[in-house]
């Protein structure tokens, strides 16, 4: 028998082949790899199609279910409700299988998806036009940043302290070895929001632009039209948007952003261990050639028959990979289908609703706590689902009891801050109920009886 | 006296005194197809004859374009910014991409005629 029965070459073609190139062992190919490394693999011997399956059930069998947990965390991926019917349309295998089309037209379903997808992001952001997806929130925010230099020219970013932690981190690795300069804007201690006259005091004649979130990291709503009217008329406002919110605020495309962006996750994907999830990108109708990514557009063919095409695809990674100026992948694009399939389930109406459940649930957990007398308020700017609330007690401690009744606890914000060890960062979503919010109020209640 | 020469990789340059005026042939404009944006240098860049100068991208390719003599770039069609179909429309007149400042004149000679070009093709 042979070992690997999938491998098409037989003794013969083997021999023929090493007869060709001058070898009589196939291991000589390998005489350039450590001696280290030689021998046989430490791997077990094959097992029957049941074995595997009871062998991976046990491994998967010991992760934690988020089903069975309640979730009391965001901070830039969330846990929401999504309808049964949006993956049974996008993991239909014309999607699911799909790779990146490279002959693109061929694959009109795909490109209608994502045409569909620009639309929605469009309409949810304000803005005239979006690309077809990124990879992910942070690299959106990174990749704005390089726009706006390309539209003016101009070499530095003021990104608000207030921005997603890890998106700064992505946009100084983006953006360091390509001569821009990236330079944090405080918030106000008071309020959460962007501290205003640091804003204008750190603008100068090379500030490219301004990138700020809507909420903040902290959960406070900023003020995107006063922060828009400080900015001289060359300076962009790129804004990093969690889409959920946008159900209930006002499009920053309308408060005067120039570039919208964010972490798509929220629309119908769930929370997959980090990953994959895609990033969104809008900007204004005039700064198009600047975009990065690819565009669908909609036109006719030969019999003026509607068809879609993919238009600026090559300042994308697989024309030419070395100048791309993003960085799309499939598995990616079918994230953004997901959730343009979401956001037709869902509808203007129901986006509205679910964004108001969110507001309502965390004002009432905000409340509720506040009252128990062991949290003192941080910031009085306002929240949409998530805000912070500092404990008279030790916050870890605290999670890890909440952890052993399946309840997911607040973000420790001095994991990202050193000056706010010990603050919480709390969310709710539609999906929390009022049981469990109630329960886990009950529980800051029991706190002197908890041993902290 | 005007003076218009050809690289083998598809540019035009077009000589009066020091200044030259650079852009990508008829033919390389019909065989990329529609052009979709053109990545204009910066005025006041330095290049070097054979170095990038600056990109087209078309509906299907992104090519770099060379240039085909040493120089500063001193004016650059912005037009091409809000409209690149002019290079399809008409690449060798108002479909200029850059102005440059000249600083070797000898460069020139190793340039193909207008006839050599076309031979190559």
């Amino acid at each position: 028998m042979k070992r690997f029965p999938y491998i098409p070459h037989t003794e013969e073609d083997i021999k023929e082949m090493m007869n060709v190139i001058g070898i009589d062992d196939i291991k000589e190919l390998y005489k350039d790899v450590p001696k280290l490394f030689e021998g046989e693999l430490n791997i077990s011997e094959s097992k029957s199609e049941i074995e595997v399956k009871r062998e991976l059930l046990e491994l998967s069998n010991r992760n934690a279910n988020l089903e069975d947990y309640a979730m009391f965390r965001g901070a830039g991926i969330y846990k929401h409700y999504v309808p049964s019917a949006v993956y049974q349309l996008a993991t239909k295998r014309n999607f699911l299988t799909a790779y990146t089309p490279y002959q693109a037209e061929v694959s009109q379903g795909t490109l209608q998806a994502l045409y569909e997808f620009q639309t929605a992001i469009c309409e949810l952001t304000g803005m005239e036009v979006a690309n077809s997806s990124m990879y992910d929130g942070g690299t959106a925010v990174a990749e704005a940043i390089l726009m706006a230099s390309r539209v003016n020219k101009k070499h530095k970013s003021l990104v608000a302290k207030s921005i997603h932690p890890e998106y700064i981190e992505v946009s100084r690795t983006y953006t360091e070895s390509q001569g821009l300069e990236i330079e944090l804007i405080n918030y106000d201690e008071k309020t959460g929001r962007i501290d205003l006259e640091d804003l204008k005091d750190k603008i100068d004649e090379n500030t490219s632009s301004v990138v700020i979130s809507y909420p903040n990291f902290f959960g406070v709503i900023e003020n995107i039209k006063r922060i828009k009217e400080v900015l001289p008329e060359k300076v962009l406002l790129i804004v990093n948007a969690y889409p959920i919110a946008l159900g209930l605020l006002e499009a920053p495309g309308k408060l005067g952003a120039d570039i919208v962006v964010g972490e798509g996750q929220s629309l119908g994907n769930y929370m997959s261990f980090g990953g994959p999830t895609f990033g969104f990108f809008a900007s204004k109708q005039k700064y198009i050639r600047q975009m990065p990514g690819r565009i669908i557009g909609e036109t006719v063919d030969a019999d003026g028959k509607r068809g879609f095409v993919m238009v600026l695809q090559t300042r994308e990674q697989h024309i030419r990979r070395a100048k791309a100026t993003s960085n799309i992948c499939s598995n990616h694009a079918l994230m953004a289908v997901i959730a343009s399939v979401y956001l037709s389930i869902i509808g203007r109406e129901g986006l509205k609703e679910i964004a108001y459940q969110n507001y309502q649930k965390a004002h009432y957990l905000a409340e509720k706590l506040i009252e128990t007398e062991k949290f003192d308020p941080v910031f009085e700017g306002e929240f949409f689902n998530e805000f912070v609330i500092k404990p008279k007690f030790d916050l870890d401690k605290f999670n890890e009891k909440l952890l052993e009744e399946k309840f997911i606890g607040p973000l420790n914000l001095g994991r990202f801050f050193d000056d706010m060890k010990n603050y919480g960062l709390f969310c709710t979503t539609e999906l929390n109920t009022k049981e469990e919010i109630d329960y886990l109020i009950s529980k800051v209640g029991e706190i002197d009886e908890i041993n902290l | 006296m005007k003076m218009k020469k050809f690289t083998k990789t598809h540019e035009w340059v077009e000589v009066e005194g020091k200044n030259a005026t650079i852009g990508i042939t008829a033919h390389a404009a019909e065989e990329l197809g529609d052009v979709t944006f053109v990545e204009l240098p910066e005025e006041g860049k330095e290049v070097k004859k054979g170095e990038a100068l600056c990109a087209v991208e078309s509906v299907k390719s992104a090519s770099d374009v060379y240039s085909p003599v040493s120089g500063k770039v001193i004016e650059v069609n912005t037009e091409l910014d809000a409209s690149p179909e002019i290079i399809n429309e008409d690449a060798e007149g108002k479909g200029w991409i850059v102005k440059l400042e000249l600083s070797d004149e000898s460069e020139l000679d190793d340039l193909l005629t207008e006839e050599e070009y076309k031979n190559s093709l």
